[in-house]
């Protein structure tokens, strides 16, 4: 018996990994210990794979306790109340949601069409040598730190727009019956509008760089097809390639969006943290994410601490759903495609 | 005719349209590192590398922050880094169609655009909170806390990019799973799951949200990780919102150091995933 089971284990594959070739060894009991070994490290990703949703949920059970006080205290007036007064502790979340969700609007409207002109350019203008290039320097302004565009907004973005830009908005829609209270009052250079146009530069380089990977997946012998019917670059652009990359666009937009909203540093420094909603944007404002990161440490009192985190569970919860949206409408945008 | 002339305006129009966009982006990207440049390099000299953050009105550097950050960067690394890979692998080898892994991979793409100021909540309540101080291992962890989902993505993505017929002809030769995995497949995907730990890397070395209420900041030479420490974003966001010229100089020169640093990263990732493609 312990003939048959005796044997040199000499598996070339096995080198270095579970035994020394020139050991002799019980081949059951290598086995054994493989087998241990598998089992443990199966169990041990499953784990990890495990723990990234123990994150999560660590995540929301965290704000949902720290937020309590705050909101046991206000309920639902919380959402609804503009006050923010730390010395009489009362706290309510309007001015900060409406500045996150107007910056974040800003952002969009300006980095969504720029951003899709990029990707045709790149994708159908371009010539193929300037096409590597051109997309790296895209993508190193997404990997920019947000606190370097703070910086940047604070010293130079700010003072050129108050000098520049925001007067010139002023007059141009000042006779304008139904959007100068849009662009009213005097230029601060800080503001809901400068925020914006920062978040809109730190998105672009996340909806281009989508784009223009959907763009490029895009069949050419469909393209071949439109463009030998002589359709000129615009329309195979518009009526051949974004349709056909609706999907992964929506994505990246969303994607975009996400962050925007999320956004803290960049913000911070340039919103004016004023908690009050003003009608014109070139007012100063705040955002959730500005807020937090301006009081939190400066934060007195139980029910100060717990407004900012309620806070914060806001903003997880706007940006938790816009992203599950995103995704969720991926998959069954793409159900239908491949249907 | 005159149809087939709008459609060459129109087309015209949306050229034009095109390449503006595309030198507007531009012109950002360099506007930004020209400033960057014109006031940061005027700052840069040995000194900031060899002496502490000063008071206001006196000559100073950036050693305690560089260190702190490198000290909770590296941490950070070392423990979202094997939990990243770990994960990932489940994803991509044992439950590639299961449902944990649909779950898990929806939750990890949230997780990746999640705000990072609600990272650093949550690890002010679960640490800060109950150790009762500020410290540079709650700093780590938060930032750990990001390293994870981006790990978790590339690894899962390289993995799954490796050719089926490499795991078979291991498991002919009568390799175990587990074996095969860290012999074959990881080999197979070194570049890119080094290229994913580098992004993190990168991402995290900016990061300022999550470090502002974890490690808080701190004045002087400290590499104790159980006391507040300090870090080169923070220290930037609070010297660059100061009134003082000479804080606001540092600050610039931080931020240069930064920016340098995390371009340098992505650049050299981006090395490493086109030398594995070409190869």
């Amino acid at each position: 018996m312990s003939s048959s089971r005796r044997r040199i284990v000499a598996d070339v594959a096995l080198q270095g990994g579970a035994v020394s070739v020139a050991e002799e060894v019980d081949r059951a009991k290598v086995l054994d210990r493989l087998r241990l070994g598998d089992t443990t490290f199966r169990w041990l990703t499953r784990l990890a794979a495990i723990a990234v949703l123990i994150i999560l949920g660590g995540i929301i059970v965290s704000l949902v306790h720290g937020s309590w006080p705050a909101l046991r205290t206000f309920g639902f007036s919380f959402l609804v109340t503009e006050t923010w007064n730390p010395v009489t502790e009362k706290f309510g979340a309007v001015a900060p949601i409406y500045g996150t969700l107007v910056t974040s609007a800003i952002a969009m409207l300006i980095a969504v069409p720029v951003g899709l002109f990029i990707a045709i350019f790149l994708t159908e203008l371009c010539p193929m040598w300037l096409r590597r290039p051109i997309g790296i320097a895209i993508e190193l302004l997404a990997g920019i730190p947000s606190i370097i565009y703070g910086i940047w907004g604070l010293f130079v973005f700010a003072p050129f727009l108050q000098q520049y830009v925001q007067p010139f908005l002023i007059d141009l829609f000042g006779p304008v019956p139904v959007l100068s209270p849009l662009f009213e009052g005097p230029p601060y250079g800080i503001g809901i509008f400068t925020a914006g146009l920062i978040l809109a530069i730190m998105v672009l380089p996340f909806v281009t760089s989508i784009s223009r990977d959907v763009f490029d997946a895009v069949p050419p012998v469909l393209k071949e097809a439109a463009y030998g019917l002589g359709c000129t670059t615009w329309e195979v652009a518009r009526y051949v390639v974004l349709p056909y990359t609706r999907v992964g666009v929506i994505g990246g937009v969303m994607l975009g969006l996400g962050r925007a909203l999320g956004e803290t540093m960049a913000v911070t420094f340039v919103i004016g943290n004023a908690h009050r909603v003003s009608a014109s944007l070139l007012a100063p404002g705040t955002t959730i994410s500005a807020t937090i990161a301006n009081e939190f440490t400066e934060a007195v009192g139980d029910l100060y601490t717990s407004s900012l985190i309620a806070l914060g569970l806001i903003l997880f919860v706007i940006t938790f759903i816009v992203l599950a949206a995103a995704r969720l409408m991926l998959m069954r945008l793409n159900a239908r495609i491949g249907s | 005719m005159a149809l087939y002339d709008t459609r060459r305006r129109r087309n015209r129009i949306a050229v034009g349209l095109a390449i503006g966009a595309t030198l507007f982006g531009l012109a950002w990207l360099v506007l930004i590192l020209a400033v960057l440049l014109w006031n940061g390099v005027s700052g840069l000299s040995l000194a900031v590398f060899t002496q502490m953050t000063p008071p206001p009105g006196s000559a100073g550097g950036l050693l305690n922050p560089i260190a702190g950050s490198l000290a909770m960067t590296v941490t950070a690394v070392l423990i979202g880094t094997p939990l990243g890979i770990l994960a990932g692998t489940y994803m991509a080898e044992y439950g590639r169609y299961d449902r944990l892994s649909a779950v898990v991979r929806f939750i990890n793409d949230i997780l990746l655009s999640a705000p990072s100021i609600v990272v650093g909540l949550f690890v002010y309540e679960i640490v800060v909170a109950q150790v009762g101080h500020f410290s540079g291992w709650a700093g780590a962890v938060a930032l750990a806390v990001i390293v994870v989902p981006v790990v978790v993505r590339t690894t899962e993505d390289m993995l799954i990019l490796v050719p089926d017929t490499l795991r078979e002809a291991a498991a002919s030769i009568g390799l175990p799973r587990s074996l095969m995995i860290r012999k074959v497949a990881y080999r197979a995907a070194r570049a890119g799951m080094i290229t994913g730990v580098l992004l993190a890397v990168a991402r995290i070395s900016g990061e300022t949200a999550p470090l502002l209420f974890t490690a808080l900041n701190n004045q002087f030479w400290s590499l104790d990780m159980n006391a507040p420490v300090a870090s080169l974003p923070v220290v930037i966001f609070q010297f660059a919102l100061s009134p003082y010229k000479d804080w606001q100089a540092l600050a610039w020169t931080g931020a240069l150091i930064i920016t340098l640093a995390v371009l340098a990263l992505s650049i050299s990732a981006r090395a490493l995933s086109a030398q594995r493609k070409t190869s």
